[in-house]
């Protein structure tokens, strides 16, 4: 593909990417939502986030995998910890990508 | 960064900083991840140029690393537009979730908000949201800061490509993991929510490995917050 193809790619791919991001808060921003609706919503961050996380702790090369040497699962359970204990978000990140690259040193 | 914790406070009126300082966790995380995806463009032979352009007018994580995966597999234009849509459809329940508390907004504020909504910008809102009203002015501090710093990251990964073979030694390709359980945890406020969330990952696994390995966030998503809503209702009705 020619630079130019890719850009105009690129834009498509920005155009169907904004389109669900924008148009169901431009609809609904004004309205009162049926109670329904927003206790269905209110589930929402919880089971997104946690869609988004688990196929990566738990799936590696398309296969599930409970093994010890899943360095991400393991460092998972400290970052878990410090989330839930210090319920400070940037050293939840910092403790996570701290443990993985201690874990590569050590033991790979 | 504690001199900038002291000018979040001083201009606490103004806002802007303190939406700075509260989206530095997330350029924590954006930074790497947006490295890996200017390594891997790099890699799959797109310019500078083009890798820079999908960091300011796609600006979503899976989507670019998927997509520069793709254009370097010479995939036709349809299947990365089609297949950017279908990974990105989660935000659709996001923007849903957040539309109740941009009551009063013009219209043209919600294009800019909506713009750079991405898995974490909506999770701190949703936490900056829930209690109180914060200004405009921090919110869209938030998202630009959150922005630039993807896209500094895919400018910095790009340039590096050359050099680098592999970012795992130093745990950057834990960022991502390790950002969704910063966020995730505080959204477990009661009971319900964590079965639900533990409900919403068992599936997410279970559809990938069965090959959904595009739509499975906003099925698990959807199938899980239905059951909570049914579960929630159930209960209130037991203890009634």
């Amino acid at each position: 593909m020619d630079e130019k193809l890719v850009f105009l790619t690129i834009c498509g791919m920005g155009a169907v990417t904004y389109l669900p991001r924008l148009l169901p808060m431009l609809l609904l921003s004004g309205r009162r939502l049926s109670p329904w609706i927003a206790r269905w919503l209110s589930f929402v961050p919880a089971t997104v986030l946690a869609a988004l996380l688990a196929p990566g702790l738990l799936c590696r090369d398309g296969e599930f995998t409970l093994e010890l040497d899943n360095i991400f699962l393991l460092a998972a359970i400290p970052t878990f910890l410090v989330a839930w204990r210090f319920k400070s978000f940037f050293g939840t990140v910092a403790t996570g990508m701290g443990f993985v690259a201690l874990g590569r040193f050590f033991f790979s | 960064m504690k001199k900038l914790k002291e000018l979040a406070h001083k201009k606490k009126s103004e806002g802007f900083w303190s939406g700075v300082y509260q989206a530095l966790p997330i350029v924590l995380g954006y930074i790497p991840v947006g490295f890996a995806y200017g390594v891997l463009a790099q890699k799959s032979g797109l310019g500078l140029f083009n890798t820079v352009a999908m960091s300011v007018i796609v600006f979503a994580g899976s989507a670019q690393l998927i997509g520069a995966g793709l254009f370097g597999a010479a995939a036709s234009p349809f299947t990365l537009i089609l297949t950017t849509f279908v990974v990105n459809l989660r935000h659709l329940l996001m923007s849903a979730a957040l539309a109740p508390k941009l009551r009063g907004w013009k219209k043209w504020q919600i294009a800019l908000f909506g713009y750079e909504l991405t898995d974490e910008t909506f999770a701190l809102h949703t936490m900056r949201m829930a209690g109180s009203t914060p200004q405009k002015s921090q919110t869209f501090a938030v998202n630009i800061t959150a922005q630039s710093s993807w896209v500094f990251g895919s400018l910095i990964g790009y340039l590096a490509g050359g050099q680098i073979t592999d970012v795992r030694p130093v745990g950057l390709d834990f960022a991502l993991p390790a950002m969704f359980i910063a966020l995730l945890v505080p959204q477990v406020v009661q009971p319900v929510y964590l079965m639900m969330a533990i409900l919403s990952g068992g599936l997410s696994v279970a559809l990938y490995l069965l090959g959904f390995s595009q739509s499975h966030v906003i099925i698990a998503t959807m199938v899980a917050a239905t059951v909570g809503v049914g579960v929630e209702q159930w209960m209130k009705n037991s203890s009634s």
